[in-house]
């Protein structure tokens, strides 16, 4: 067939919302925008375990510290199914993490801010993961199936994320006045990145257009956020605390929350790399991936050994039955 | 008095379970490979999981003891001084690089077995539920870190240079294993005679030879200085900083739900 043919058929896939699988035909560019989504997710999941770690050390009770760990080794297994499917559209997991150690991948400038008290276990847990749910449900039913697939096991355990989080701000709410102020602290500081992670302004989103035409996104940035904030304005209200934004109000007409002006400024110097630990999450990494070297190459020379053994001893007994005959 | 030795050795057992978890959970995020930092992390999971159990079971020991003491399993993980700790010194060893976290796990583990592997048998239910359970998670962090522990020998020049080395810092802290305390005896073990540490004993060296010997690595000798304690509350300089992070909060605000 040729590409005009193969061309016609992907787009009526698209238009049918059947499935493209990584053994279909698909427009390159196509390929390459979903690589650099997936690949992302992937990193974003991967330093997102970073922030929250910070804290596994020092959780409170013993049960908390369990789920916490739980917590944090889930975002490890979500960054390898997400390595998975992106790897599937012929890219290693070795290049990308490349991409990820060199500066050239971006990954969610949430996790660029730090984890000052415990109580921002509890914010993470339901702004941040909050907002990758909101972020991710439709993502179940993107249109590249490996993604769509990953994202469907993913959500599961997203939901749990953001439960916990917010058991974790209703105890404080409800406990010492220390307690409750550490809550409104962590609520005052994960809002506003916490809107942020939706992305620039619908106007401003150059990708947004061709994804939604892909279906590889179903909603736009802005759309997403207003579910975000609507959700959020409600579920504060059961915490007892506010969310730090003079202009939130519920609009009759719109059937929505109205909010504040973000302040772009400083999302696009986190994205570019000034954010306040930019540099704490980005050598965490390179540190994990340099002191792993020697661990990687020890068991990449054992496998060989072990090879190399197992296949001594197959050529002794060929060789042992062709003597018999 | 019986029920203390069974408290006392509960703690023992407990204690050496949450440091070794704590302490691996600081691996969590930065581990070699994600298979890799996902795998130990389960295993600090499985330890911390079965230290509650034994904090639990302690608790309910203490408040039938001394009535009105309220004791929870975070209490008693969360407010005692280093002194009253009875885990092994192994476990509050600094993790080091990634081949000593993985030969302190598979001393730890090839213990935890031994032990476990008896206290099943133990007529004190409470004790041989927990051990039932746990002795399936050690059953398999002794398989998990010994394939690791041969890897890592028998890999390359450098792992295996780090692997010696981890080895001859580790092997000191592995005397104290079998010499029971007084606590260890009483009413825990059924039927246990005078080679019962013994015989444990010689099962873990043999076990524990072997996988080293196939890793191609060298035991010390055997007249190097053995460290003990950690069983009567004596212990490294490590315990303490481990402590004042783990305990932070409680610490700074007492008395809280959190
Ligand atoms: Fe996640
Ligand atoms: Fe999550």
């Amino acid at each position: 067939m040729d590409t005009e043919a193969l061309q016609k058929e992907f787009d009526e896939k698209i238009e049918k919302d059947i499935k493209i699988e990584p053994k279909d035909w698909m427009p390159a560019e196509y390929r390459k925008t979903l690589i650099r989504q997936i690949s992302q997710h992937a990193h974003s999941e991967i330093v997102g375990m970073l922030p929250e770690a910070n804290w596994i050390t020092r959780a409170p009770t013993l049960n908390r510290k369990l789920i916490l760990i739980a917590k944090v080794q889930d975002e490890a297994g979500h960054g390898l199914y997400l390595y998975c499917a992106a790897e599937t559209l012929n890219i290693t997991r070795e290049e990308m993490q490349e991409q990820l150690l060199s500066g050239k991948a971006k990954y969610s400038s949430i996790f660029n801010y730090p984890t000052l008290t415990w109580a921002d276990m509890g914010a993470i847990g339901w702004l941040v993961d909050g907002a990758a749910i909101i972020n991710q449900i439709p993502l179940c039913r993107t249109s590249f199936a490996p993604y769509s697939r990953g994202m469907i096991r993913i959500c599961k355990e997203e939901s749990f994320h953001q439960r916990q989080g917010y058991q974790i701000l209703l105890t404080l709410a409800q406990g010492s006045k220390e307690q409750k102020a550490m809550a409104q602290d962590a609520i005052n500081r994960w809002w506003w990145p916490s809107v942020m992670m939706f992305g620039p302004r619908d106007a401003d989103s150059p990708h947004t257009k061709q994804s939604m035409a892909w279906k590889i996104k179903r909603f736009s940035n802005d759309e997403l956020r207003q579910k975000f904030i609507d959700m959020c304005a409600q579920q504060v209200e059961v915490l007892g605390l506010k969310i730090p934004d003079p202009d939130l109000k519920w609009n009759e007409e719109r059937k929505h929350y109205d909010f504040g002006e973000i302040d772009w400024d400083e999302f696009w110097s986190v994205v570019k790399g000034y954010g306040p630990c930019n540099e704490e999450r980005m050598s965490a990494r390179i540190a994990a991936h340099e002191n792993g070297k020697w661990v990687r190459d020890a068991a990449m020379a054992y496998a060989a050994k072990q090879d190399a053994k197992s296949k001594s001893s197959t050529d002794k007994t060929s060789t042992k039955i062709s003597k018999n005959e | 008095m019986e029920d203390k030795n069974i408290y006392e050795y509960t703690l023992m057992l407990a204690d050496s379970s949450l440091i070794m978890g704590q302490r691996l959970s600081e691996w969590t995020g930065h581990g070699p490979i994600l298979e890799l930092d996902i795998a130990i992390t389960n295993i600090a999971l499985d330890e911390i999981g079965q230290a509650r159990l034994l904090y639990q079971f302690a608790a309910e020991l203490k408040n039938k003891q001394e009535p009105g003491s309220k004791a929870t399993e975070d209490t008693i993980a969360f407010l005692r001084d280093a002194w009253d700790f009875k885990n092994l010194q192994i476990s509050e060893l600094p993790n080091g690089d990634w081949g000593q976290s993985v030969l302190k796990i598979f001393f730890l583990a090839h213990w935890q077995r031994q032990m476990y592997g008896k206290l099943i048998y133990s007529p004190i239910k409470n004790l041989s539920d927990v051990a039932e359970k746990a002795l399936k998670e050690v059953t398999y962090h002794v398989r998990w870190s010994s394939d690791w522990v041969r890897r890592l020998g028998d890999g390359t020049e450098e792992s295996r240079g780090r692997m010696q080395k981890a080895l001859e810092y580790l092997w000191p802290y592995t005397q104290e294993f079998f010499e029971p305390e007084g606590y260890e005896w009483d009413g825990i073990f059924e039927n246990a005679g005078e080679d019962f540490f013994e015989n444990m004993k010689a099962g873990w060296n043999k076990e524990v030879s072997l996988v080293l010997t196939e890793a191609s690595l060298t035991l010390p000798e055997s007249h190097t200085y053995m460290r003990k304690g950690g069983k009567k509350g004596l212990h490294t300089e490590h315990l303490g900083h481990l402590l004042a992070e783990m305990q932070f909060l409680q610490r700074a605000y007492p008395g809280c739900e959190w």
